[in-house]
């Protein structure tokens, strides 16, 4: 129990990043890493979402929707909770770290669109995790979603001091070094654990 | 059958206790907003011109009412609603100084030679993408294909044969035309400024005269003539000392180029 529990956090953190591996959720991880703090704030706010719609999903999947033979209308579900929790999200940041609400601006309404976030939930499904591995699924997923931004984030406040050509100002050169980081990543595929 | 209505009705149930909770939420984690926000709002013009060097008319709002922000930045609402603005912050504000745009090049296409027919997009920094200027001689000319009319939000800048022209009853003074001229010769003045030189050229005259009927070959008869000391010719311009300037009108009256404007 124990050890695929740690298999599995590893995994979604490291071997597995679903920035980096997967290749999810790659929309607020370019629109948000321009600064370490709100990096850290967008992580923090997708592990708390990851977390908890892995949770919620798991309980409405297995106790109502399969029952029912429902199981076609899991993304349906899932998006509906998914998007109920980033209201939640929302309203409270904005109520208690006004700053952290402002800094965030457009991306966090847009983590109801991240597909990191219905991402996990779905793969909850297809891997079949019960309770508990779901939960730890997701949010070690959203831990490895925060890694890998407040990383990068940390990389473009580098990047503005470095003497690069003119022509990769912005964006490019902003995908360049994601595309590095990405190779750095790859050095833990094949890890075995246990 | 009895799947779809087992699927309206699942899904139907969780909207509704997701509804709820986020009624309940929303509640709980409401937001006191400022309520002089919302007042000093209603009071601007809401045109979001920028005028005031905050991101549109709620910005502008917002960074008053929490007292970061003087009350008679808007000059596009006018002085009442400086002076309601300030009532409503319980200061005494003063009312903007009015500004208006003023176009510094009298070019119109019947005075100022031409290069060449320019027939592309309607752009000024297109236009200016040949032979670095634009289609007239001078290189400080007002191009005149209107990227000031097409900034303005109310209606106050056309050009007019070739140069454009501020219509000084409408504009608000928002600046927003100063900001989308490629060459930097629309400026903002007082409204209180009558008289204002309308040319950016600094060619010497005898070089100017060839290129432009009307430009200002910085002959200096103004500069003789002014009274006050207002107005100097440097770099081959003459310039008003808006500080200095007594309005009276006699440089426009001297000037053998009539280039100077006079709205008195």
């Amino acid at each position: 129990m124990l050890s695929s529990i740690l298999a599995i956090s590893l995994g979604a953190i490291l071997t597995n990043n679903f920035i980096f591996s997967q290749f999810l959720g790659i929309c607020p991880f370019l629109g948000c890493s321009s600064k370490v703090d709100t990096a850290t704030g967008m992580g923090l706010a997708v592990v708390f979402v990851m977390g908890l719609a892995s949770a919620i999903c798991w309980v409405i999947d297995t106790y109502i929707l399969i029952p029912l033979g429902l199981a076609f209308l899991e993304t349906l579900a899932f998006i509906l909770v998914i998007a109920s929790l980033v209201q939640f999200v929302e309203m409270f940041l904005k109520k208690s770290v006004p700053s952290l609400y402002e800094a965030l601006g457009i991306y966090l309404p847009l983590i109801t669109t991240n597909c990191a976030v219905l991402g996990v939930v779905l793969l909850n499904v297809q891997n079949n995790y019960n309770f508990l591995e779901s939960v730890v699924y997701g949010i070690t997923g959203g831990i490895g979603f925060m890694l890998a931004i407040v990383l990068f984030a940390s990389v473009r406040e580098r990047i503005q001091f470095a003497d690069y050509p003119e022509n990769f100002e912005g964006f490019p050169i902003c995908l360049v070094s994601a595309a590095l980081v990405a190779l750095a990543f790859m050095g833990f595929s094949g890890m075995q654990i246990f | 059958m009895k799947t779809i209505l087992l699927s309206i009705v699942v899904l139907g149930v969780l909207g509704a206790v997701f509804g709820a909770i986020l009624a309940f939420a929303a509640k709980v984690f409401h937001v006191e907003v400022d309520p002089r926000e919302a007042a000093i709002r209603e009071c601007l013009a809401g045109a979001n011109c920028g005028g005031c060097g905050y991101p549109g008319c709620d910005g502008y709002a917002k960074a008053v009412a929490a007292g970061q922000a003087p009350t008679n930045k808007c000059v596009a609402s006018g002085p009442e609603a400086a002076a309601k603005i300030a009532e409503i912050m319980g200061v005494s504000g003063g009312a903007a100084v009015k500004q208006v745009a003023h176009v510094a090049c009298s070019g119109a296409s019947d005075v100022a030679e031409p290069r060449f027919n320019y027939s592309g997009p309607e752009d000024c920094r297109g236009a200016m993408l040949f032979g670095g200027k634009g289609s007239k001689w001078c290189t400080f000319a007002c191009v005149g294909l209107g990227n000031c009319a097409r900034a303005c939000q109310f209606d106050a800048m056309h050009v007019e044969n070739g140069v454009a022209k501020v219509d000084r009853s409408k504009c608000v003074g928002c600046g927003a035309c100063v900001e989308a001229c490629p060459k930097s010769i629309v400026k903002l003045i007082p409204e209180s400024q009558v008289i204002m030189p309308a040319c950016s050229s600094k060619d010497k005259g005898a070089q100017l005269m060839k290129i432009c009927k009307v430009g200002c070959i910085g002959c200096m008869k103004c500069q003789r003539e002014c009274p006050a000391d207002a107005i100097v010719v440097t770099d081959n311009l003459a310039r008003v000392d808006v500080d200095k300037c007594v309005q009276c009108g006699h440089c426009a009256d001297v000037c053998p180029r009539k280039i100077i404007d006079f709205f008195g």
